[in-house]
């Protein structure tokens, strides 16, 4: 083993160690090197993304499907740059992925020097942590480190910037075992306080009309069960924020819908009068909690959360509790054992039976259309056809809160979309990125035809890997969430919205190699479905909906959530 | 509602000392809308750590904020609210004071209730060396600032913990 690697080979070794099979990346002078090392690599398949941004959201939508370490590879200057949406959308949501960008040689750092950029100094807002490496000698241990940190703790993305020199070094690498990774300066609190969470308990055992409100966080801690259990045990009813959709079953009696800016009105009723709040891996976002002094006015508030910081930020809580939200849930869960048995069912009847009755008043709903294709039609059909098991990806706006609120996800990393940073162009990469990891699955992008322009270019790369993703445009020729802003807050300026000048989706599929069909009327959605499902490649679905259907109920920005808009 | 008070904090930072992490903690202030007063930086007895003593104010859950925001950076090691403890606080000044005639001797006077240190001399002026707490320093300088000040260079605040009595 005292031969000498090079900076590439290392970089690859390190790669391997980590059990990468999958990195999405694009070729640059910066990374020639660890290019030219990868066709001596059979164990780890490169896709070439057509964009660097689609190689962030791909391997974003790797990390979420497979719950490993998506990665990206891209080159210096501008192929890093392009990487930086990306990174904060994946550092928003939590996502555990690392980029590694090339970097001129280190004697030009700071010359301007041809693609030259300082990723670390534009990144360092938007990761979790990032590196430049300017000696061979520390490559392999960074390299470890960025993955232990992009999966430990509150995940997130870590960015590792590789000067061409560094690749070309060479060294007699030192053995190292990932798992001996340790960072003085970085210990998350895995192990929630016990006597936190007794008190917690104390708590929920004497609410009345308590509210599970669950995050994210239930999905990268892979606490679903956990959370099953807690709920159908104490017979509490849950609501979800977007980033948390699919940790709780969506068919389930307890289950009430998303809340927030487009959540349920039972949810948010709920919520609005609830006496215990149990927030579990959530984080009080503006667009759940609508005006901060109006949100759960009178619950007292136990927040479990990994990540101290998102605990007390918007909404100051009564007993908080940092850690893991499976460990929290399953200390909760051991402790309930020992208590005495209670008619939990009876015990809640009144209070269920008050948010079955919101439901009952005002119901997700849409008006249903024998001329016209509804948008929400598309996306129950959808569900209907595929049984509810296919992966989701949305891109952002209206497509994202009709696929959130009409398809009823089965399981926890089954619905991707960009939650906290709302990037256009998420949808169809990180679709790509899901399909790499589960390659039998069928997964849809729920696209808007504004959104699917800003990836589109990656048709080409899932028709050249045969992955067969299926993207279902709901076609409205507007930019339709800031049309409907503008139609129910702006008296109807439609500025800059109609995208009535567009491009021949179908076309557009076949000119890349793909298939592309249209649906223009009601009856002719199901078929259009099953007809793309029954096709193991590449299909865009081109649903021509209702121009001026509006996502409901909304809660218009600033106001408390009981002030929502109707349907 | 009610006001939220705002107080001063003077909080310590134990470090890595690698380039880039004091960037990080002023992007972090910058970042989230936090206000810094005062920044001191230097390396501690061991050269790996380096020490960072920064003044901010905002209300209790603002401060608990930046806490924690501090606390979770990968290169934080330690994070401390002095304003939490028995502490000792310094500051210092060099001012460049016009002194001539009659208001020299009188300069000299000022430096001296204060236990200023004259740093340089010139027929005209004289540079003087101030250390104390925040509010001391304000006194001096009010007290200079009728004589003329020429020039002024103020250092951040350095805090440390006062050793436990017994």
């Amino acid at each position: 083993m005292s031969t000498k690697r090079t900076g590439a080979q290392i970089f690859l070794d390190c790669l391997e160690r980590e059990g990468v099979q999958h990195i999405f990346g694009y070729p640059g002078g910066a990374v020639i090197d660890i290019y030219d090392e990868l066709t001596r690599r059979p164990h780890i398949k490169h896709y070439l993304v057509r964009h660097e941004q689609a190689a962030v959201h791909a391997a974003d939508g790797y990390a979420r499907a497979s719950n490993k370490v998506g990665v990206a590879l891209v080159t210096s200057g501008p192929g890093a740059t392009n990487t930086v949406t990306g990174i904060a959308s994946a550092y928003m949501d939590s996502i555990p992925i690392v980029v590694f960008s090339g970097q001129v040689p280190t004697h030009l750092i700071g010359n301007d020097a041809f693609q030259e950029v300082d990723i670390v100094g534009i990144t360092r807002p938007c990761t979790k942590h990032n590196y430049l490496v300017t000696d061979i000698k520390h490559l392999a241990r960074t390299i470890h480190e960025a993955f232990y940190i992009a999966r430990s703790g509150r995940p997130g993305p870590v960015l590792v910037d590789l000067p061409k020199n560094v690749q070309q070094a060479s060294i007699v690498p030192e053995p190292l075992d990932p798992k001996e990774i340790r960072i003085p300066s970085y210990q998350p609190t895995v192990h929630a306080n016990p006597r936190q969470v007794r008190r917690a308990l104390d708590l929920i055992l004497q609410a009345k009309q308590p509210v599970l409100y669950t995050g994210g966080g239930i999905i990268h801690s892979n606490a679903s069960e956990e959370l099953l259990k807690f709920a159908e045990a104490l017979q509490i009813p849950v609501t979800s924020t977007l980033m948390g959709l699919g940790g709780f079953p969506g068919i389930h009696p307890l289950w009430m819908g998303m809340l927030g800016m487009h959540g349920t009105y039972c949810a948010n009723m709920a919520v609005a009068n609830s006496d215990v709040l149990i927030a579990v891996g959530a984080r009080f976002d503006d667009r759940v909690t609508g005006r901060l002094d109006a949100f759960a006015p009178h619950a007292k508030i136990i927040h479990i959360d990994i990540d101290p910081s998102s605990i007390s930020k918007n909404v100051v809580v009564d007993i908080p509790i940092v850690g893991d939200c499976r460990d929290a849930l399953h200390q909760l869960n051991n402790l309930l054992k020992k208590e005495e048995p209670r008619d939990w069912a009876a015990l809640r009847e009144e209070w269920l039976g008050r948010i079955r009755e919101w439901d009952r008043k005002h119901p997700l709903k849409y008006k249903k259309s024998k001329e016209v294709i509804k948008p929400q039609f598309v996306v129950e059909k959808l569900w209907e056809v595929t049984g509810g098991d296919a992966y989701i990806t949305t891109e952002v706006g209206q497509n994202q809160m009709w696929a959130a609120q009409f398809f009823k996800f089965k399981r926890a990393r089954q619905f991707m979309t960009s939650g906290g940073l709302g990037a256009m162009g998420y949808g169809f990469p990180a679709a790509m990125g899901v399909q790499v990891a589960k390659p039998d699955a069928i997964v849809i992008d729920i696209a808007g035809d504004g959104s699917i322009l800003m990836n589109i270019q990656e048709l080409i790369t899932v028709v050249e890997n045969n992955l067969p993703v299926k993207i279902a445009i709901l076609n409205n020729a507007y930019l339709g969430m800031v049309r409907q802003w503008q139609q129910l807050l702006y008296d109807k300026r439609y500025s800059a919205t109609d995208l009535s000048a567009q491009p021949d989706f179908v076309k557009v599929a076949e000119a890349f190699g793909a298939v592309g069909f249209r649906a223009t009327k009601p009856e002719e959605v199901e078929p259009v479905i099953r007809k793309a499902m029954e096709i193991k490649r590449p299909v865009i679905m081109d649903f021509v909906v209702d121009r001026e259907e509006c996502v409901m109920p909304m809660v218009p920005p600033g106001k408390a959530t009981h002030e929502m808009l109707l349907a | 509602m009610e006001a939220k008070k705002n107080r001063r904090h003077t909080i310590s930072v134990w470090v890595d000392n690698q380039p880039g992490v004091l960037s990080r903690v002023t992007g972090l202030f910058s970042g989230r809308g936090f206000n810094i007063e005062s920044l001191c930086v230097a390396e501690t007895m061991d050269p790996a750590t380096s020490r960072i003593t920064l003044v901010t104010s905002g209300d209790e859950q603002i401060i608990e904020q930046i806490i924690k925001q501090l606390r979770k950076l990968i290169n934080t090691q330690k994070v401390v609210d002095l304003s939490e403890l028995d502490h000792v606080e310094r500051e210092m000044a060099m001012v460049r004071v016009k002194a001539e005639d009659k208001s020299r001797a009188e300069v000299l006077r000022i430096a001296d209730i204060f236990r200023c240190r004259v740093v340089d001399v010139s027929p005209t002026t004289y540079t003087l060396e101030i250390t104390g707490n925040h509010e001391k320093i304000q006194a001096v300088l009010s007290l200079l600032k009728s004589h003329g000040i020429l020039d002024i260079v103020r250092s951040g605040t350095l805090a440390i913990q006062r050793a436990k009595k017994e």
